[in-house]
């Protein structure tokens, strides 16, 4: 009796466990299909709760799909995300950067290329955008664009009040006058350091003075050098503002800077669209304003360094690129847009997006009427040494007293060379 | 006293001998997978092309000479220049102040034990805490130093002192010293500690002074202690790499005055956002230089000063 009882057992346990397992067996790549993990990196610390929050949308509309979000520290994104694409253990989606950081990636074969139906929308973007993600000697599509910078003056008119100011500046001269005047009255006028970030403060007033647009195509194409007068001009006028940046500018940090402006102890700011958001959160009743770089006369040309911040990329090896490509698609509809522009204060380069705040307007409007691509970025930032990082170590020393405008230029000017083409045979 | 006799040797038994290699085999192992192997693959990766991580051609000593040309020349110079200037600056000043410190203490009667703590406390600290601390004190805007100095006018003392090629170098050697000064302390304290003391007790009788005894007795016998610490001094110079990092960024900033070799290796070796590409071959040919300079130096060091050591 014991003997049938404990047959009967094994019997009924060895059924239950086959049904279980064929169930199982059945159910394997149905539930492998409806489950698919995926992760993505990014080096938007400060929007790791927005893009938590677009994932669980994205994930609502697309059950099965779970994402997760991993940010780091923007100085140390490159190695991380570089050092775990060799080592074979990149995230399946990847925040790019654009033009030489994005090459790096491109050229060992980390990402892959994107056709242009596989995202829909993909032709409605500018085609500068679209370049930006491209590699310098690969061009196919690698990414889809994110956002677009551009570079300007945040402006604080209660603090300029103080001086006698009324209203921000309509032409350069009158910019430096108010500085002056700033200055008299015992007042910060610039909140900018002269520390690493000066190439973006120079950029934000430089094409003023080299001529924009047609001076980058000229350089781009070899036929004028970093040593044209024009562009030793614009060397110059950051010498010109190192009176009016705080005592002691050259070892003023940027986090510094940016405090300085936020806790409302600074007349100007100049840097990114992109610090819209951070001052508006690290002070939410500082009342500030963002205009483009004024003219020199009324009525004058006037230039903006505008450029596409970065993108959206599938990594080469990622075994689920079907869900990263619905992702993909996802990153490039209204549907993200709109939020990223409301919640993140910037620039979508997701086209057709309304934006209504006020002063991301007044940069697009500066941007449309005014762009000129952020030379350094934008076209010298491919190989070593970049132009960036000649203009960082050769501003701050020519602030110093130890090098001229002229040096600088024509260290930057033999430096690019080296690798440059275009430049062969004119250094 | 009689001079060491580095060749002494014990006799060591066939039971001894299978305990000797279990013992030191592991780390030998260890040496070979985390040294060695890194080591030659850093050689073989300078002698070829590479873009991005992508390795191309062999190239063989291109790389080096790339490293001997414009644009990278000045560079490469600069930093090894900087490196020179880190090593003496810090050899003979955190090796004078530790030795005063270490004397200080091994004279006192009481307290010795917290004494020892004091300054021993900042080696405990991370690195780049400490870095990250004194970048924060020294702020011209907002830290304590440029305030006490404005408030109290002092001029001298309200500085661009990270800010000025000629001034940051040295103030990162100041804040390198403040923190590791007590390491020299504690080395020679304990070698002190060891000096038996009836040399000294006998200068006494015979009516040496103070400074002779320090100078006759004491200082000879702590050479162990002074090999360790320039050895180490050596070695930590021309790696230096995390206070620079922190302070300086990647750019060696101000105007790349406060780049050192192991900073200039992982810029070129990484790459940044806004201001280097990739360059693992440029990178790797630093690497194997810095590795080649800094074990010869260590290695002639080491049997130069141990020529020197007496035994008590």
């Amino acid at each position: 009796m014991k003997t049938r009882n404990r047959l009967r057992h094994l019997v009924a346990s060895l059924t239950v466990s086959a049904v279980a397992l064929s169930g199982s067996v059945l159910m394997a790549p149905m539930s492998k299909a409806a489950n698919v993990e995926l992760t993505m990196y990014s080096w938007r610390v400060e929007d790791k709760a927005f893009y938590e929050s677009v994932i669980k949308d994205f994930s609502a509309a697309n059950p099965g799909i779970k994402i997760t979000f991993q940010s780091f520290p923007s100085a140390d994104y490159q190695t991380i995300l570089m050092s775990a694409m060799a080592a074979g253990k990149g995230p399946d989606i990847v925040h790019v950067r654009a033009y030489g950081a994005l090459d790096q990636l491109v050229v060992p074969g980390y990402l892959s290329p994107l056709a242009a139906n596989e995202v829909k929308g993909l032709n409605k973007y500018p085609v500068d955008a679209l370049n930006s993600q491209r590699g310098f000697s690969d061009k196919r599509l690698f990414g889809v664009p994110f956002a677009y910078q551009s570079l300007g003056i945040f402006y604080n008119l209660e603090y300029m009040r103080k001086a006698g100011i009324q209203l921000p500046p309509n032409t350069y001269p009158e910019f430096i006058e108010q500085l002056k005047k700033i200055k008299a009255a015992g007042l910060q006028g610039l909140a900018n350091g002269g520390s690493t970030h000066i190439e973006q403060m120079w950029g934000t007033i430089a094409p003023m003075f080299y001529g924009g647009t047609e001076f980058y195509n000229d350089v781009v194409a070899g036929k004028k050098t970093f040593t044209d007068p024009a562009f030793i001009k614009s060397l110059e006028a950051v010498q010109e503002l190192f009176p009016y940046m705080p005592s002691n500018a050259t070892a003023v940090s940027y986090d510094a800077s940016r405090a300085l402006f936020f806790s409302g102890k600074a007349a100007f700011f100049m840097g990114g669209i992109f610090e819209l958001g951070y001052f508006r959160n690290q002070n939410p009743k500082l009342k500030f304003d963002f205009m483009a770089t004024p003219p020199m006369s009324k009525g004058g040309k006037q230039f903006v360094s505008t450029w596409a911040d970065g993108g959206f990329g599938i990594n080469a090896k990622t075994k689920a690129r079907p869900e990263a490509l619905k992702f993909l698609n996802y990153l490039a509809s209204k549907s993200f847009g709109a939020p990223f522009v409301q919640t993140v204060a910037q620039i979508t380069a997701v086209p057709g997006v309304p934006i209504r705040d006020r002063q991301l307007q007044k940069a697009v409007s500066s941007i449309n009427k005014w762009g000129t691509p952020y030379i350094m970025l934008v076209g010298f930032r491919y190989k070593n040494p970049t132009g960036s990082a000649l203009l960082q170590t050769g501003i701050p020393n020519m602030l110093n007293g130890t090098k001229t405008a002229k040096q600088v230029a024509d260290e930057v000017n033999k430096g690019v060379g080296t690798w440059f083409g275009p430049f062969a045979g004119k250094i | 006293m009689e001079k060491q006799n580095n060749m002494a040797t014990r006799n060591v038994t066939r039971y001894q001998r299978p305990w000797i290699i279990a013992f030191i085999t592991p780390a030998m192992i260890l040496t070979v997978i985390f040294t060695l192997v890194p080591a030659f693959t850093l050689l073989s990766y300078s002698l070829y092309g590479w873009e991005s991580f992508k390795r191309g051609d062999f190239v063989g000593f291109t790389n080096f000479e790339r490293l001997s040309n414009f644009p990278f020349r000045g560079d490469f110079g600069g930093a090894f220049r900087n490196n020179v200037i880190v090593f003496v600056t810090l050899f003979l000043v955190q090796t004078s102040v530790g030795m005063i410190l270490a004397l200080a203490i091994y004279r006192l009667r009481r307290g010795k034990k917290l004494f020892q703590a004091i300054v021993f406390l900042p080696v405990i600290l991370s690195l780049v805490i400490v870095a990250f601390m004194w970048k924060l004190f020294l702020d011209p805007l907002f830290g304590p130093i440029s305030s006490l100095a404005l408030q109290f006018n002092l001029p001298w003392l309200n500085q661009p002192w990270l800010g000025q090629p000629g001034l940051a170098l040295f103030t990162l050697i100041f804040i390198g010293l403040w923190r590791w000064v007590g390491f020299p302390a504690i080395v020679f304290l304990a070698g002190m500690n060891s000096i038996n003391e009836e040399y000294i007790e006998a200068a006494r009788i015979d009516g040496a002074s103070e400074m002779q005894i320090f100078r006759k007795i004491i200082f000879p016998l702590l050479a162990p202690s002074f090999t360790i610490v320039a050895i180490l001094t050596f070695i930590g110079a021309f790696e230096w790499f995390e206070l620079p990092y922190v302070i300086g960024g990647v750019t060696g900033q101000p105007g790349g005055s406060t780049t050192t070799m192991a900073l200039l290796f992982y810029r070129l070796a990484f790459g940044t956002v806004d201001s280097a590409t990739v360059d693992v071959g440029l990178s790797s040919a630093i690497g194997v230089i810095l590795f080649i300079f800094v074990g010869i130096g260590a290695a002639l060091g080491s049997y130069y000063l141990r020529k020197r050591e007496i035994q008590q």
